[in-house]
């Protein structure tokens, strides 16, 4: 077997190649992966990202990946392309506009992947996304119950009422009280 | 790869540590709880495809994609390698995205206040396909070394940044590559927090006689190997 090449931080300078934003940029993935117009499955997630000291990670990016509406990954034919980048404000702040993925498998709950990046992480970050308002698919998720109890909740993204599309709540901290579950995926 | 088929879990001796404290901003970064295993899935083995729409002919190459009155300054150079899974073979037509900073060592990013010029003609971002060999292949200028406050007199190492997909989502790997002899990795704690020598000596490139053009630029060649297919008991 070769032997890995070793991950290195994004560091703080990435906006221009990963997530430019200037006019004209042409871009391989933005934080819409949808626009609203997908009725009930359109959704919108807003993140934070938090450090240890529980300070805004400003120079962070989040990357996902997820199935559509039917729990099927897109293999590049479709339009919907099912991954999605956002940089991080100066609040800490990332938001996706997309569709609620379906279950991928039977019993597998509905989720979003997830990669985290930022200068002072050495190597990327795994988490998932799972939703608070399906409650009775993430009891019976095969991963959640491979998290202790008193963890999962960091994996669950609270809706937050009334807002039009659906918004989820998540906060994804990286060290220390409350840290989120990360994956050795 | 077969779809579906799981790959070699990431070689941790292999990889940088979480927190290192001389790079200062893995203090309050770094994970302190254990990751917690996963299975693989389809949600693991499954990765976004770029077609060829993602990329246009001079997006590999930085010297040209962002002329606005001329050549950017500094030392033309070739970058070409090969991504390539456990097994040594070819990823093929997978996206790879670059960026750096010019030949002053300043990044064309409003973040970077280093004392150094920007260049009107470079903006240090680029992005390739790779071919049926796994062979991606760039054409640039050699990046300065820049300080990074991280220490007194701290400086960064010249560098390329690297960002690399595969066809399963936990293949992906965003790294940095090196040049061979340069003076600074030594003192380099992002470079040092890979504890492994043969590991770190891996995000070096070569310098290469065969990928430089004469009368042109001078070629290195820089491979990353990403985690390739776990073994089955019928591989034994």
């Amino acid at each position: 077997m070769l032997p890995q090449t070793p991950s290195q931080t994004v560091g703080p300078f990435f906006s221009h190649a990963l997530t430019p934003s200037e006019p004209g940029a042409r871009i391989i993935a933005s934080n819409r992966l949808a626009d609203d117009s997908g009725g009930l499955a359109s959704i919108r997630i807003a993140g934070r990202l938090l450090d240890g000291a529980g300070q805004a990670v400003k120079d962070g990016l989040i990357e996902i990946w997820q199935a559509d509406h039917q729990g099927t990954y897109p293999d590049g034919t479709e339009k919907f392309s099912g991954f999605g980048r956002s940089a991080t404000d100066a609040g800490g702040r990332f938001w996706f506009q997309t569709i609620k993925p379906g279950s991928i498998a039977p019993g597998h709950a509905p989720h979003v992947n997830v990669a985290v990046f930022a200068r002072g992480m050495l190597n990327h970050a795994f988490t998932r996304i799972y939703f608070a308002d399906e409650a009775a698919a993430n009891e019976s998720d095969p991963v959640l119950a491979t998290v202790d109890p008193g963890r999962r909740g960091t994996l669950v993204a609270e809706r937050v009422e009334g807002d039009r599309p659906r918004t989820y709540e998540f906060t994804i901290r990286l060290q220390g009280d409350g840290e989120t579950v990360f994956f050795d995926a | 790869m077969t779809a579906g088929r799981t790959l070699e879990p990431r070689d941790w001796a292999a990889q940088p540590a979480q927190a290192h404290p001389s790079y200062k901003s893995t203090l309050l970064r770094s994970q302190q709880r254990r990751l917690v295993p996963l299975p693989q899935s389809q949600s693991e083995l499954t990765a976004p495809v770029f077609g060829p729409g993602a990329v246009e002919d001079t997006d590999c190459d930085l010297t040209r994609s962002a002329v606005r009155s001329g050549e950017p300054l500094g030392e033309r150079i070739i970058v070409s390698g090969r991504i390539l899974d456990g097994r040594g073979r070819p990823l093929r037509g997978t996206l790879v995205e670059v960026w750096q900073a010019n030949a002053a060592g300043r990044y064309a990013h409003s973040a970077d206040n280093h004392a150094a010029p920007l260049d009107p003609n470079f903006l240090g971002t680029g992005r390739g396909l790779t071919d049926q060999e796994g062979r991606y292949r760039f054409t640039t200028v050699r990046p300065g070394a820049y300080p990074w406050r991280n220490h007194p007199n701290a400086w960064r190492p010249a560098h390329i940044h690297f960002s690399v997909f595969g066809t399963a989502f936990v293949q992906r790997l965003v790294t940095q590559m090196y040049f061979p002899g340069d003076p600074l990795l030594p003192l380099d704690p992002i470079f040092n927090a890979t504890a492994d020598e043969q590991a770190r000596d891996r995000l070096v490139s070569r310098f290469s006689p065969a990928l430089t053009e004469p009368e042109w630029a001078l070629g290195f060649e820089f491979d990353i190997v990403l985690r390739g297919p776990a073994a089955t008991p019928m591989d034994t």
